[in-house]
């Protein structure tokens, strides 16, 4: 005789209070497989958890920005932005759709030349550039973006030293009504200090304003703010030609565009409330094109996007480690994803789905990590379907800032997998081993 | 475990609780379970007859049913332990 489809039982209590004007969600969303490919045979094959990347998603979703601001501006350059996810088969394929590379620091520059980025096609960003890091740049004529005057300075210093003239762009920060107001990076629009950097690049022989910089925050779910920020850009340039007939080649919008992704405390979802790539284009492509810029001297239009582009092409694979009862009788479930692998947990409410077949029935969950810390917390509470231990979960809308900001905690770090076009799983990052934590450290002799 | 007499279960899995007011939703499982522990079956025998009929090994039900049972003493619907 057939045995019966067996499900854990659970009973659950009838609450009456306030209504979900939403309603409950009559069917389970379940994932069992990434671009076609099941869950499980990629977790049997390498491993739980891990990190699975798109190619087709991450080409799918450049394009459709690409599109968005190509079709409202004729001028238009991504740059892929290495902080967000800089690993080479990553940044590569950027590249071959025609990103230039945004960087932040001299591991990053020198990342995107191995990479085989011409230092032209880089804009260097960050408040950290030492003077090696600054003459590498100046000889390999890469955008320099200047952060603070002790670094204008310091580039007007270098370039006495050089036959090279420096091509620099600033960063400015502005009020665009948003809170909160970024003021730490760049020279401030509002009190002057902007374009008072500006006339010192004039007035300097070596330094070529090429360029004007903002990048307004991080998860912007305003797409007016970025227009409040292009009118002031362009209404300095349009001040920089009238007093040194000088024209600015680019203005760069920087990133910040917000992912799907639902923010802690937040009462919609991402994928309602979040803006589209079309929104963010017409607020800042119409903002330049109405502004008093002549339509010959139109600037280039960068765009420093990574979390909008990369966060939906990236997943992560893991399996429940167990269940358990807290104090208050609520469900518990132990997951092997830690916040050390998955630090946006700390930003985000993270959808997370079964990867199998399951009932309608879920109970109010905490969802925990492995680490034995009372902070790897990945959902406080979560409708959650009943998985027995060895189930399989996918978590979504990971691509961005995890894998480059994750921490070697206890444990050590994954694969990460990347699906290509034509469905091959290439290993492009390897699961670390202890031998590469040995091969770092030293053993004093009176130790050893 | 003996389930308080006044509990009211219905055969679609509805569970009201007259001493408290209180209603609760139970899958299929849960719901014959309850039925089981209603009619005096013992607990090894309901765990038998649960290996035998649905698609789970014993140890894995074994688990999740005193998980069960010990949500129904949370609950409050079951008789206190004398002795």
């Amino acid at each position: 005789m057939e045995k019966l489809r067996y499900e854990r039982p659970v009973i659950n209590k009838i609450k009456a209070g306030v209504p979900d004007k939403f309603g409950m969600n009559t069917k389970i969303k379940i994932m069992p497989e990434i671009e076609g490919i099941p869950v499980k045979d990629i977790i049997n094959k390498y491993g739980s958890p891990v990190f699975v990347l798109s190619e087709p998603k991450i080409r799918e979703t450049y394009q459709e920005a690409h599109r968005a601001f190509s079709s409202r501006y004729p001028k238009v350059q991504f740059a892929w932005s290495y902080k967000t996810n800089y690993l080479d088969a990553i940044c590569k394929i950027y590249h071959d759709e025609g990103s230039w590379a945004e960087v932040v620091s001299g591991f990053e520059y020198d990342k995107a030349l191995a990479n085989g980025v011409p230092g032209s096609k880089i804009l260097f960003n960050g408040p950290d550039k030492n003077d090696e890091d600054l003459l590498k740049a100046i000889e390999n004529s890469s955008f320099i973006h200047i952060d603070h005057f002790d670094e204008l300075y310091s580039i007007i210093r270098l370039t006495k030293n050089t036959d090279k003239k420096a091509k620099v762009a600033i960063r400015i920060n502005m009020d665009t009504g948003i809170y909160p107001q970024w003021d730490r990076f760049g020279f401030n629009y509002e009190n002057g200090e902007a374009w008072n950097a500006i006339n010192r690049i004039m007035l300097s022989e070596n330094l070529d304003l090429v360029g004007l910089h903002t990048h307004i925050g991080t998860y912007i779910m305003s797409a007016n703010a970025y227009a409040v920020a292009a009118s002031k850009l362009a209404e300095l340039a349009v001040r920089t030609n009238r007093k040194f007939n000088h024209n600015i080649k680019y203005i760069d919008m920087g990133g910040g565009f917000a992912s799907k992704n639902t923010l802690k405390g937040a009462y919609l979802p991402g994928k309602d409330t979040c803006p589209s790539f079309d929104d963010y284009a017409e607020a800042i492509t119409s903002a330049l094109i109405n502004s008093e810029i002549a339509p010959d001297n139109l600037p280039i239009l960068f765009l420093e996007t990574g979390r909008a582009l990369i966060d939906e092409a990236g997943y992560v694979l893991g399996t429940i480690l167990a269940n358990k009862r807290l104090s208050n009788a609520r469900r518990s479930t132990i997951v092997d994803i830690g916040v050390n692998m998955l630090f946006t947990s700390f930003w985000y409410e993270h959808e997370i789905y079964p990867a199998q077949e399951c009932s309608l029935q879920t109970e109010d969950t905490a969802i925990y990590g492995p680490l034995c810390m009372n902070i790897d917390i990945l959902r406080e509470a979560i409708q959650f379907p009943l998985l027995q231990k060895g189930d399989h979960v996918v978590i979504p809308r990971v691509g961005a800032y995890n894998m480059t900001q994750w921490m070697q905690f206890i444990t050590l770090r994954p694969n990460i997998l990347l699906i290509d076009r034509d469905k091959n799983i290439q290993i492009i990052r390897k699961k670390e081993t202890n031998e590469v934590f040995k091969q770092m450290e030293r053993v004093p002799d009176h130790l050893k | 475990m003996k389930i308080k007499s006044n509990i009211a279960v219905s055969d679609n899995g509805f569970v009201f609780d007259p001493n408290t007011g209180d209603s609760y939703n139970l899958n299929n499982t849960a719901a014959e379970i309850l039925q089981m522990l209603k009619s005096g079956k013992e607990e090894t025998e309901i765990i038998k007859v649960f290996a035998k009929k649905y698609d789970v090994d014993e140890t894995t039900f074994e688990q999740n049913f005193y998980d069960f049972l010990g949500m129904l003493n949370h609950y409050n619907l079951v008789e206190e332990n004398r002795g």
